[in-house]
């Protein structure tokens, strides 16, 4: 019931398994014909670029909440990372690359900071991480002193187009989904996670370490979001102090429209893709249909309850 | 006596299954009538008709002489029908006086009436005979309190057939036996009760009738009094020769030395070993420290001090995975809340300890894993759809055997089973016996831990008898009598010499 390998195309089945794929599709068909400039190939790479930060942050999440655990510190480490990769290029003067792979180590750290917390000091997933998001946005403004830096040539580059249009970040955003639905399906950390998240003693009793894989699991969280801070860094080729605010909720959203359980042992990495798409593809077409961004707040709250609710429906009725 | 209820023909077909098929049921009034049969025999589908969960397809049921359709839940509590589940339905924070008036506390002036609250508790804590401040806090009762809370209310609102889903299967003896003579005092009342167990002497001593169910079908209707065999025979629809099938072994090397295992406050100084093609058990009341010796002896819970040896191997304490490494397994007491991922498929349960040993280079091959999950499942036959149906979804026993064939497929050279009976029906229980009997036989090791005095001595080649988190005594199953047992599990004070 977590993953079934599908041998050809049955779209029945992906349809009953991915619930919110129905209403990705019907928004996109109702935004097309609301707002005819929505179906235009660079409108539709815009979404993709729009979709790209908050899907990999919330693959990483996907883990996480696979898990039974939560993780509210991804924002706030995805903007510590990218300040760390600004400010060892710009500040420190090392090398772009040394720089980048240095943000990418301190979303690891961070993320092994969150599991060591909950495995080994047994704080609630949600205090520790809670923690820690304040905690990371803190260091973002103590290294930056409180503005924005610019990135390192490399960085910028990850958030440039490939060719004439080819947008990286939607390209890396598609190579981050392949690796998250791999994680889940084949790895050992992957199947732990539903076992963990299933029943987390069940998991320990048959020999599983609980805590190890906890570490895996916020790691993996921490290194997405690194990912994801630089990716949205190097689109504005600078990595600003408040940079990603509040992309812990969109990320969860993501993950709970994508049809996982808060309460673990359910979610698949093409329902979290779909989540973060219909999330980006609601702001794109709200834009487009020019509604303010007040009631785009409401719209996409309510979208985040209907989905849900239509997700939690259709798995009593059957 | 009168008919209180009458099932006539009862059907109830679920998506292609017949779940009930002419079922024909009476219960009178001031009568314990005993529903028997294996797991998914339909009692519980009879229980969920009677208690207006399921709609029958075909059939009559008359209550006080009238026909009636029962259309909810609520139109089957207005007609006097109280069914205690085997999940409580109380609120654990709350009083006791509170859980037996939920929703309907007597209120006076807009206020909850306090001094009444207490009042109508106490009298109706006493109809149960529950001695407790009705201000204690349910969780503090212990489950066999919280089962006389729930059968005070179901008194409360005036039911007059009492509905008990398998209510033993989480009590002590002691505890049994008090709510027996509860039962036995209601019938005096006048109530009808229906009770369902797996425990046939229960039955023996409780039951006025017996409505014996198989495959969906009321097949007997046996006199209270009727004997074990007969009532084994009936429910499984064969004779089963010896409900203990232990074949003996001659025992080989020590496979597993626990030696002076201390856990303060818990237990102390315990001392067994376990030989290759031996099956030890672990006889004691509950609370003697069994479940938590063996649990320390796999690495799950810490100990203070004294050792743990598999095939002359030192165990660190407190690390499952190098338990498990040595050749240990555990099946746990509570099999759904520590042994299975509910939510997961069969599938995927029996591969859970298996999962590392077939990781490559972090990758799992569950193409392996399906196909011996396949194979394990077929051998035990797990009556299931699928490997992907959730194990949710399977009986008892059916679970227990997902559970034990996680384990078998690591090969341990000890499995550790707790309670592996517990709840599981006779035709399981069984089969479970016969796989002991396979490891055994082919020069594994088992640990029996067991509150089923009958199956302890009919399973084992020796007993440790455990009382107080210490060994009572020790003594060969051949031979042993249960009084012999009970008389090491409950001496008060164990005499300073070592066990024999």
């Amino acid at each position: 019931m977590t993953s079934t390998t599908a041998r050809g195309f049955d779209a029945r089945k992906i349809f009953s398994e991915n619930g919110a794929l129905g209403g990705l599709i019907v928004l996109v068909v109702a935004l097309s014909v609301l707002a005819p400039s929505f179906l235009s190939t660079q409108n539709l790479l815009n979404v993709g670029v729009q979709a790209a930060v908050v899907a990999i942050l919330a693959f990483g999440s996907t883990f996480v909440i696979v898990s039974g655990g939560i993780d509210l510190s991804v924002g706030s480490v995805a903007a510590l990372s990218a300040m760390v990769a600004a400010w060892a290029s710009a500040e420190a003067g090392m090398p772009g690359p040394a720089a980048l792979v240095l943000g990418l180590v301190t979303g690891v750290v961070a993320g092994l900071v969150n599991g060591a917390l909950v495995s080994y000091g047994k704080l609630p997933a949600f205090i520790a991480t809670l923690a820690m998001l304040s905690i990371a946005r803190g260091l973002t403004l103590v290294v930056s002193g409180g503005t924005p830096l610019p990135t390192p040539d490399v960085v910028s580059f990850l958030g440039s187009n490939l060719g004439r249009f080819l947008p990286l970040p939607l390209l890396i955003m598609l190579v981050f989904f392949g690796v998250t639905a791999l994680v889940l399906a084949r790895t050992y950390s992957g199947r732990a996670m539903y076992v963990i998240g299933g029943n987390e003693e069940a998991a320990r009793l048959s020999g599983i370490d609980v805590r190890k894989q906890k570490l895996v699991i916020y790691a993996l969280s921490g290194l997405f979001a690194a990912v994801a801070g630089l990716l949205l860094a190097g689109r504005l080729s600078s990595a600003g102090p408040q940079a990603a605010v509040g992309y812990e909720l969109d990320a969860i959203a993501a993950v709970v429209i994508g049809g996982a359980s808060l309460s673990g042992g359910v979610g698949r990495a093409s329902g979290t893709l779909i989540g973060a798409l219909v999330l980006a593809v609601l702001r794109n077409g709200l834009n487009q249909l020019q509604v303010t961004p007040f009631w785009q707040q409401v719209v996409i709250g309510v979208v985040i309850a209907l989905a849900v609710l239509l997700d939690t429906l259709r798995r009593r009725s059957r | 006596m009168a008919e209180l209820l009458v099932a006539e023909g009862v059907t109830k077909r679920f998506t292609g299954a017949l779940a009930l098929d002419d079922v024909n049921f009476a219960v009178r009034t001031g009568e314990v009538h005993v529903l028997l049969g294996e797991n998914g025999a339909g009692k519980s589908t009879l229980v969920k008709v009677l208690a207006g969960v399921h709609a029958p397809d075909a059939g009559r049921i008359v209550v006080d002489g009238q026909p009636v359709r029962i259309t909810s839940p609520q139109h089957s509590r207005d007609l006097g029908i109280a069914v205690i589940h085997q999940e409580l339905t109380l609120v654990p924070e709350l009083s006791v006086a509170e859980n037996l008036f939920i929703g309907r506390l007597p209120r006076r002036f807009g206020l909850v009436d306090k001094a009444r609250v207490r009042r109508d508790a106490v009298a109706l804590l006493d109809r149960v005979g529950l001695r407790v401040d009705p201000a204690t806090p349910v969780r503090e009762l212990g489950i066999a309190g919280q089962q006389m809370v729930e059968i005070a209310r179901a008194l409360d609102l005036d039911a007059r057939l009492l509905v008990l889903d398998e209510p033993t299967a989480v009590l002590t003896d002691t505890e049994t036996d008090r709510l027996l003579e509860i039962m036995d005092g209601l019938r005096r009342e006048g109530v009808g009760l229906i009770f369902i167990t797996h425990h046939l002497e229960e039955i023996r001593r409780i039951a006025d009738r017996i409505t014996v169910l198989r495959d969906g079908r009321s097949v007997a209707m046996l006199p209270g009094g009727a004997s074990v065999q007969h009532m084994i025979e009936q429910m499984v629809g064969r004779s089963i020769d010896e409900q203990y099938p232990r074949q003996d072994q001659q025992p080989g090397d020590v496979l597993l030395k626990v030696d002076g295992l201390t856990r303060d406050g818990v237990f102390a100084d315990v001392s067994f070993e376990v030989r290759a093609g031996e099956v030890v058990g672990i006889a004691g009341l509950v609370g003697a420290g069994r479940t938590e010796v063996v649990r320390a002896a796999f690495g799950v819970d810490r100990y203070n001090s004294g050792t743990v040896e598999v095939a002359g191997r030192r165990l660190p304490g407190g690390d499952v995975h190098a338990a498990m490494r040595a050749g240990l397994g555990l099946v746990p007491e509570d099999r759904k809340g520590q042994g299975l991922v509910l939510s997961s498929g069969v599938g995927e349960n029996l591969g859970l300890v298996t999962l590392r040993s077939a990781t490559t280079a972090g990758f799992v091959d569950r193409k392996r894993q399906d196909q011996r999950a396949a194979e394990m499942a077929s051998a035990l036959r797990v009556k299931t759809t699928g490997l992907s149906q959730p194990v949710r979804e399977l009986s008892g026993g059916n679970q227990q055997k997902v559970v034990i064939g996680k384990w078998l497929l690591a090969d341990p050279k000890v499995l550790v089973l707790d309670e592996p009976t517990r709840g599981v029906d006779v035709g399981a229980k069984v089969e479970i016996y016969e796989l002991i009997n396979r490891m055994t036989a082919s020069g594994r090791a088992v640990l029996l831990v067991s509150s089923d005095l009958p199956e302890v001595i009919g399973m084992s080649d020796r007993i440790v008898v455990m009382a107080h988190g210490r060994v009572a005594g020790e003594l060969p199953a051949a031979g042993a009598t249960q009084d012999q047992v009970m008389a090491l599990a409950v001496q008060d004070r164990i005499t300073e010499e070592t066990p024999a």
